[in-house]
Parts: structure tokens; sequence; C-alpha cells
């Protein structure tokens, strides 16, 4: 006889036993000890019919294939830089993906990218020790200039885009700032100076309670509290910015 | 054999009163303070993230390290000399030998994970408090451990076993009072810390190891509470 010991959306901790029994699978976060599954991270259970799993409420940024993210220079290299990826690891950029533009052997690299720039790149390759390249080759993928760049936990990232990017279109609208979140939990803003300052305290604030109901309502709530200005609903999207 | 109180009439299986708190210290990956009568430790673990000097970098897996450290106005009053001593190079290493059979750090190689233990206050049991904050403060910052590890003292007074001993316990016995950390994975009783100062019967040690279950296991509630109390307070 099985049975579920945890509720769905409840926060489990390492070792708390989630089922008893051997009809339940352990997924992601969970594993299997004797005819038991327990949580082997800190993280929200999810229940996806017999598959229990957890999803992580903190930790680092791992580095995946595709994921768009933004770096900041951190050494120049012989044919490319070092990006510091807000990560265990760092990323390269290497020279044939840095520009369309054809850099010439021997050029002066910091043409393209100075020490302490920060950019826009995308994840093309992780190798299993982690190694990690980059391109800046693509739509969307950029220098940033002026703005400000913040730190927030790589985990709450989908939240602060939120569905289809719903959260930070509405961030967008709110504020007239520009914002391109990095999965790997760099996020660049650009607006008024009033302006950047709200949306850095919005995004506190979805950090903090991203695991309660009601986000998006009392996010709402903040922006119109704090800006003095009604957002509308599903305003046309006009996304110049394409976030995974 | 006589009647024995102890001096905070505990009883002999009982530990001194537990508090439990993670991420208290915002800027690390993971925190935790716990408290374990008047002895108190803060955890606070940074990582994993790249590893200085390469030749330490194992292309296997990250690595775990741990450092101890008490306070200089922690203890009885004589001032603690900061720095790196001889106990507390050995308590930085076994409390990293305790810990890692929970840890899977094999998907960070070439990468540390750094917990550092402070003790602002110490009333014996010192490196139980440190593994359990330190245990907590791994979960926090989101590393995936098989289970928490839990740690506490038992000991051997005038011939009476007693989990937990104090301070003042540990200086009543005319002889020696025998001291013996104890740390296990709660799920699977196993033991990943165990060391003995004073003299014990083998008897009495596995007597005393039986004792000392049920307190770890409470202790381990304790811990579990502390991560969860986290994510509530927020609210």
């Amino acid at each position: 006889m099985s049975e579920l010991l945890a509720k769905e959306r409840e926060v489990v901790v390492p070792g708390q036993v989630l089922a008893n029994g051997i009809d339940y699978i352990p997924g992601n976060g969970t594993y299997r000890h004797d005819d038991k599954v327990l949580a082997n991270r800190l993280g929200i259970l999810s229940v996806e019919g017999k598959v229990l799993k957890t999803m992580p409420l903190a930790g680092r940024y791992m580095p995946k294939k595709d994921d768009v993210i933004i770096g900041r220079v951190d050494d120049i290299l012989m044919s490319g830089w070092r990006l510091e990826i807000n990560s265990p690891y760092s990323a390269v950029l290497p020279l044939k993906d840095a520009s369309f533009d054809f850099i010439a052997k021997g050029a002066d690299l910091t043409k393209y990218f100075k020490l302490d720039d920060y950019v826009v790149v995308k994840i093309t390759q992780v190798t299993s020790q982690n190694l990690v390249d980059v391109t800046a080759k693509g739509q969307g993928l950029r220098k940033l200039r002026g703005g400000r760049v913040i730190k927030v936990n790589p985990q709450k990232v989908p939240r602060i885009i939120g569905k289809k990017g719903s959260m930070v279109s509405m961030l967008k609208r709110a504020t007239d700032c520009k914002v391109i979140v990095g999965q790997n939990g760099f996020v660049w803003i650009e607006g008024s100076p009033e302006m950047e300052v709200i949306i850095v305290r919005a995004i506190r604030k979805i950090e903090t309670e991203s695991h309660y109901s009601g986000l998006t309502e009392s996010l709402k709530g903040f922006l119109e509290k704090e800006t003095g200005k009604k957002i509308e609903d599903d305003a046309p999207e006009n996304n110049d910015q394409k976030v995974n | 054999m006589e009647k024995f109180e102890r001096p905070t009439k505990r009883k002999p299986e009982e530990t001194r009163p537990v508090e439990a708190e993670a991420g208290v210290i915002k800027k690390a990956d993971g925190s935790a303070r716990f408290k374990i009568g008047d002895t108190e430790a803060y955890a606070a673990v940074y990582g994993p993230r790249d590893l200085h000097p390469k030749f330490l970098q194992d292309p296997k897996t990250g690595i775990l390290r741990c450092s101890y450290s008490m306070l200089p106005f922690s203890g009885d009053g004589t001032r603690v000399r900061p720095g790196p001593s001889r106990r507390s190079k050995e308590i930085s290493l076994v409390t990293e030998k305790a810990l890692l059979p929970v840890m899977n750090l094999e998907d960070y190689p070439n990468t540390v994970v750094d917990v550092f233990i402070e003790l602002p206050q110490t009333d014996a049991g010192s490196r139980c408090a440190g593994i359990c904050a330190a245990a907590i403060a791994l979960a926090d910052a989101g590393l995936i451990m098989k289970d928490m590890v839990s740690a506490v003292s038992v000991g051997q007074v005038r011939g009476h076993l007693l989990v937990d001993l104090d301070g003042d316990e540990e200086h009543m016995d005319e002889n020696e009072a025998a001291d013996v950390p104890v740390a296990m994975i709660p799920s699977t009783e196993e033991i990943t810390l165990l060391q003995m100062d004073g003299i014990v019967t083998k008897e009495d040690l596995s007597k005393a190891l039986e004792m000392v279950k049920p307190a770890l296991k409470e202790i381990a509630e304790k811990q579990r509470e502390a991560l969860k109390k986290k994510y509530e307070r927020e609210a």
C-alpha cells in the first residue's frame, strides 16, 4: 500500500520521507531508500502522477546549452574572452563567435569587449567537466551599454520572467524600463533612475515571495502603488526581447 | 549505584533546549544558526565555487572544505586565541568527514564548497553544534544531500551515561568525565562521527550509542523545521 506523506507544493527538505511504498517513482531531487522516496534537496514538491520531483529553492546556476545568459568580461584571452557568469564555472567567448565582423589575428580584442563589459550571450556548448562556450552572434545577443546589472537567485529566474514572459513584460510596461533577464541570474535594467529603483525592489519582492500564490496580483498592486499609474491587462505585446 | 541527578534536572537522555534557524547570513549561499543550551554555532556556506590553488582541484568531484573556529570571547572567559590551532584543525577535519557521506558533489568537478563555522558562545558540545549548523546551511545552499547530519555528545559522569553533557557536567567527575561526540545520518542511522575523550567500557559505549539515537532524531527534526520555517516567514 503506497501513500504520499507530503503535500504537493509543500517545502520539503533533505532526508524528508515523501512517500511510502514502491508505487511512487523518484524524479529530480528525490531518491529511493528501501521502499521509501526521500527528498535530497531543499525544494518544492511536485507530484506528476506517480513521479515525485522537487523544484529547487536555492542553489547556484548550472550552465545549460542554449540558455541566454548575461556575462561579465573577466579576462581577455589569446583568442577570445573569459566571462564570469554567476556560476561555479566561467564561460569562454571565442573570437569566431564574438562578432559578425572579421577579426584579424592579433587584433586588439578590447575594441570589441573590454574588461568589465556585460554581454548577452547564448551557451553553445557545455562539456562533462563544465567547460562552457558561448556565442554573441544571434538575435538579441549584444554588448550591454548603460543601465545596471543586478544579481538574483538563479532558481527564481523563471518566476521573474513569468509564463511566456508575462511577469517581465508587466515590469517593463509599468516602469518603461528595458529589462533583460539572463538565465544565470544576472538582470540588466535600463530606464530612468527612479524607475530602475522601483524595478529592483519589485524583483527582490518576486525573489522572496515567489513560492506563494497570487504573486502576479500582489506585484501588480505594488507596481501601481509605486509608479502611481494603472497597469492595463494584456497590453499589446511589443517584446523586443525574447527570453526563453 | 547511588542516585544521580543532573545539575540542570535533565533526564539522562534529554538534550539541552535546541534552537535552529536557517538563512541568517544573507550574503552567503546558505547559512544557519544552531544553539543547544549555551553552545551556539553559526555556519555559512559559499559555493560551489572556483577552487584555488589549482592543485587542490579534483576533476572527478567538487570538494568540501570546512573551517571551525571559536570566537575569542567564547568559552569560559580566557581569551581563545584566533587562528588555526591543533584543536580547531582537528575539528575542521572531522566536521568535513562527518558531512561528506551525505553530500554528492560529483556534478561540480573542480570546485569547492566552503563551510565556515564560528562559535560565539561555547559550553561543551561545540563540534556537534557546528556539524548541526553546517548541515542546515548546506541544505539551505540548495546542495544535493541525501539527508541531514545530526550530532550530539553522549558522556559518562561518575558511571552514569548522560546525553549532551554541558560544561558543568564535564567538570563534575573527580577522575575524568568521558565525552563521546556522535554524528549520525538519521534516515539510515549511519554514524559519521565518533570520537572519544576519557574511558568508557565497550558495553557502556554500545549502550550510549543506543541511548543517543532518539536525541539525534529529535535534533534532525529541529534542523528540518528550521529550513521550512525560513520559507514560511517570508509569507
